[in-house]
């Protein structure tokens, strides 16, 4: 049984965006943490910090999750994607990103990392989706700016029937 | 927010596991998916010094669904469940509950049997065993046995679950061909915390109703030959029956109000 001790700080080793990393994490340590200060990808945003407001959502292994309800040891070995993997080899942003931009989804932008992992799981999959659909998935989210339109609408452009194929 | 200190402990076995639990006793917490636990460590809510992580015990993956019913161990998650291509089959009570547990990434990492020990007393799934009259089976250093819901479901945040104990898996078993079931929750918010769920099941004449949010734990009840004119009065019972308690979500007489009447829209909705 491995067993990884209290106030010392262990070897973290797993994928992210396609690339091994590795850090040193205490077993207190949250997943949302341990990428924004061990590894520096600040681009998962912390918020509420007990599982509400949706802002850290990463996917690991293919499913959306929340980073600051998951330990950085029970990311070991897994697959990690966050934001700054999911723009196009040339850089350039990808259909979500590039939707959001297209439909002013974001103001202040505190929430638009979380709500691009969580729909990139649904983009994943290759699937049409209905606009309730998307609202469901995306209930998961908080908003303070948006009121949400246009965050739908965007989603929509990508993963509603008329939407270009997303799917990786 | 940010949790206590604690150490992990990652079990290869569940005799392992439960040989950890037996030896550091209540400074021991299990951890399977985490989503409500993590959620307690953040707001130190619970301060243990040891987590017990099964979640990636492969014995515990079990995912089971037949004529018989589902039977779910305790690492598998609720989108595992939720995704398997036989639920809406045999489990279609099951499925419609777990549209309202959580969001898609609690239900992600969140695990069935996570939530029936954690026995918050809104939830769906410890709903679901109450009314369905499934089983959990729980393995100590002694030895397995199994708990039916009403043995296990003792209170608010409390099961039957002793001190050295592991939950392995739980049992919900289908429903009969002829029965009609029925699923409403009033929350809040998708996916929040329900302020008053109730399950129905019509069988024969039989109606089961079970409701989750005003007591501390489940309660079912359940009314032979029920009158389409008698379920005013009976609901009105029931709700005074449960009492249910004031919170920052829901006053008490709201909740049973939220009885009767979500309730009767329900049974009405489940019989025809």
């Amino acid at each position: 049984m491995k067993v990884l001790q209290h106030g010392q700080k262990h070897s973290v080793e797993f994928t992210l965006n396609g690339e091994e990393v590795e850090g040193f994490a205490e077993p207190r340590m949250l997943l949302s943490d341990f990428l924004r200060h061990e590894i520096g990808a600040t681009g998962t945003h912390v918020g509420c910090e007990h599982g509400v407001c949706g802002a850290c959502t990463v996917m690991m292994d293919g499913k959306a999750v929340r980073s600051c309800l998951t330990l950085a040891h029970q990311a070991e070995g897994r697959e990690i994607r966050t934001i700054e993997g999911l723009e196009t080899p040339d850089h350039e942003f990808n259909d979500l990103q590039q939707a959001f931009h297209e439909n002013f989804a974001l103001q202040c932008g505190y929430c638009t990392p979380g709500m691009l992992m969580t729909l990139s799981e649904l983009a994943s999959t290759g699937k049409r989706y209905t606009e309730a659909e998307v609202r469901d998935a995306l209930s998961g989210n908080i908003c303070r700016c948006t009121g949400y339109k246009e965050i739908v609408d965007a989603a929509m452009a990508v993963l509603g029937d008329k939407g270009q194929v997303a799917a990786e | 927010m940010k949790p206590a200190p604690f150490s992990i402990h990652i079990p290869d076995t569940i005799d392992e596991a439960v040989a950890c639990l037996a030896e550091h006793g209540e400074e021991a917490r299990v951890i399977a998916g985490g989503q409500s636990l993590m959620a307690m460590l953040n707001m130190r809510l619970a301060e243990p010094s040891i987590l017990v992580d099964v979640s990636r015990l492969a014995d515990l993956k079990k995912l089971e669904i037949g004529p018989d019913g589902l039977t779910v161990g305790a690492a598998t998650t609720q989108a595992e469940v939720f995704h398997h291509p036989d639920l809406a089959t045999h489990m279609p009570l099951v499925r419609e509950a777990l549209t309202h547990v959580g969001h898609i990434q609690t239900r992600n990492r969140g695990t069935v049997c996570g939530s029936l020990c954690h026995a918050d007393p809104s939830a769906e799934m410890p709903l679901l065993l109450a009314t369905l009259g499934g089983t959990v089976t729980l393995q100590s250093a002694s030895g397995t046995r199994t708990l039916s819901a009403s043995e296990f479901q003792t209170g608010l945040l409390e099961t039957a679950k002793q001190q050295g104990e592991l939950c392995i898996s739980a049992h919900f078993p289908s429903l009969p061909s002829s029965a009609k079931w029925g699923f409403r929750e009033i929350a809040r918010r998708d996916g929040d915390f329900a302020i008053v769920a109730m399950a129905c099941i019509a069988d024969k004449g039989t109606v089961r109703l079970g409701v989750g949010g005003v007591s501390d734990a489940p309660t079912v009840e359940e009314w032979p030959d029920l009158s389409t004119a008698d379920i005013p009065d009976a609901l009105n019972r029931l709700a005074w029956k449960m009492g249910g308690t004031d919170d920052i979500h829901a006053s008490a007489r709201y909740r049973r109000e939220l009885v009767r009447r979500i309730g009767q829209k329900l049974i009405e909705e489940t019989l025809s």
